[in-house]
């Protein structure tokens, strides 16, 4: 860890906020797309049987 | 072949089922080395000191920030002018993304203008240009979710897109049309004396990187979706109707 002085805790909130919100984003992006991509398998698999 | 060739639906899915991993591991690359790179292997400037560290982040999401709306402008008009119905559903599907860029510029902006500037926040032009840009994030995204027909729902958004994008110029410019405010000028440039010391421009570039591929690895990921949830709304229509 490298001696970050008087503005430690400034240096480590940005990169924590920033994790957070990058981090928030990609699994939001990921859950909404698995969810839509299954929900779409079970629509075809019951349009095909009728 | 033809670029638009990849506006059908199918095409798409496909390309982008091959290009998406690729995308999303160079982009874990790229930022890994480029902040760690930044953080732990850079000194402190001279005058600001370990706050320096910041700009890893703070540059590569303020471009982002802009050029996510830029690519929502090119998108917004392709849907206006020749309705291919992937462009809107990417432009729909990078605001997120875009957002959430202009949040982390913001937040890191203030807080590393806290101790530089001794103020969290000043109604600099820069500043003040990037807040109006997020509240267009988010009245664009909110426009999306309130119209219920897909089509018209991009035409409007295309139009306020359209109108953000002067805002979205004004905070990249902004610095260079008014002298006034505490926002210093461009941190990158081909001049040697403007531009950042060597030190700190290679894995800042690194960074930017990182953050171009992921930004493009999101929007993939989620056109995806959008094109995916498309075709569940018109299956699920089909059902109800008979």
């Amino acid at each position: 860890m490298p001696d970050l002085g008087k503005y430690a805790a400034e240096v480590l909130t940005a990169y924590g906020a920033s994790a957070v919100l990058i981090v928030a984003l990609v699994w939001m992006s990921w859950a909404r797309g698995a969810k839509v991509k299954r929900q779409l398998a079970e629509a075809e698999k019951e349009a095909r049987n009728g | 072949m033809s670029l638009w060739e990849y506006a059908n639906p199918a095409k798409f899915m496909g390309l982008s089922a091959r290009v998406l991993p690729v995308v999303a591991v160079l982009s874990g690359v790229c930022l890994a080395v480029g902040l760690i790179w930044g953080f732990f292997l850079t000194p402190d400037d001279f005058r600001q000191g370990s706050t320096v560290k910041i700009i890893y982040l703070h540059v590569p999401s303020a471009m982002m920030a802009i050029n996510a709306w830029v690519m929502m402008l090119v998108a917004s008009l392709i849907w206006l002018i020749r309705r291919h119905h992937v462009s809107a559903l990417a432009a729909r599907a990078a605001a997120p993304v875009g957002m959430v860029m202009t949040l982390i510029a913001l937040a890191t902006g203030a807080i590393w203008g806290q101790p530089m500037w001794g103020t969290w926040w000043a109604w600099d032009p820069r500043l003040t240009s990037f807040l109006i840009l997020f509240l267009f994030y988010l009245g664009y995204i909110a426009l999306w979710e309130a119209i219920e027909d897909p089509d018209t729902a991009a035409d409007l958004t295309s139009v306020l897109c359209l109108v953000g994008s002067v805002f979205a110029a004004l905070s990249r410019y902004a610095v260079n049309f008014w002298n006034q405010g505490l926002h210093q000028g461009a941190s990158l440039s081909l001049d040697k004396k403007e531009n950042v010391s060597d030190v700190f421009w290679f894995p800042l570039l690194v960074c930017i990187a990182g953050f171009v591929l992921l930004f493009l690895a999101l929007v993939l990921m989620r056109t995806r979706t959008e094109i995916r949830s498309r075709r569940l709304h018109a299956l699920r229509m089909r059902a109800r109707m008979g």
